[in-house]
């Protein structure tokens, strides 16, 4: 059963304060998901505050300075059932799980950090481990 | 924002990923919702059983360990005498 919207809006904010989009229909991600020129991140989002707590956070340290994705998207597991189940088709061979996160690079999945690797970590470690990924595989701002 | 994290009642596992060894040819992965005395309770589980047609264990453990299981089992409780260890999927 979906959350209530009005309780899950602030943990919507922290990531479209940063400059993601919102992708809530299956249409929305299917059109940012088209677009495969340079990269793009993918966020699912929880409410689950074993991970989600830190991985907003993370996500929001990692895009500070460095390297960073082209594009950000954010699906919200539980709430926005179609578009995640999209996205999480996008991913692949890889079992669901939220929240979590996927790097792709020219249209391929590059990088995926999955919710156990998120899980009992502070948002610098998971800053950092998005940080590698964003050296590795986006280009630096100009 | 921190969110739910209030869920004194449960176990300090509850939400994290966990391996559930058993003295048996089962090895579980999958969160933790609880241990109680019946034993732990797992949420979107799946289960390796030694000896059984797929990957060998460490190989299964690997791609668990890199990108999770799938929910084959949504709940399911690994009976307390059977347990002989519970970690953390991301400290295996």
């Amino acid at each position: 059963m979906p959350y209530s919207p009005l309780l899950i809006r602030p943990m919507r904010e922290e990531l479209l304060a940063v400059g993601f989009e919102e992708l809530s229909t299956a249409a929305d991600v299917d059109r940012f998901l088209a677009d495969t020129n340079g990269t793009a991140l993918v966020v699912v989002n929880s409410v689950c505050g074993c991970a989600a707590g830190m991985a907003r956070p993370g996500v929001r340290l990692a895009l500070r300075e460095g390297p960073r994705p082209d594009r950000l998207g954010t699906v919200f597991a539980g709430q926005d059932l179609e578009a995640t189940a999209r996205a999480r088709a996008a991913f692949g061979d890889i079992p669901p799980s939220s929240p979590s996160m996927a790097l792709f690079k020219g249209g391929e999945l590059v990088w995926f950090l999955p919710r156990h690797r998120i899980e009992r970590r502070d948002a610098l470690d998971v800053a950092a481990d998005l940080g590698a990924a964003f050296a590795e595989h986006c280009a630096v701002r100009a | 924002m921190r969110t739910f994290r209030e869920h004194e009642h449960k176990h300090d596992l509850h939400g994290i990923t966990v391996v559930v060894e058993t003295d048996g040819a089962e090895l579980w992965i999958g969160r933790c919702d609880d241990v109680v005395e019946a034993g732990v309770v797992l949420r979107d589980a799946d289960v390796h059983r030694e000896g059984e047609a797929g990957p060998p264990r460490a190989q299964w453990l690997e791609r668990a360990r890199s990108f999770g299981v799938w929910p084959r089992h949504r709940h399911v409780v690994v009976p307390a005498a059977r347990v002989t260890g519970v970690r953390r999927l991301a400290e295996i």
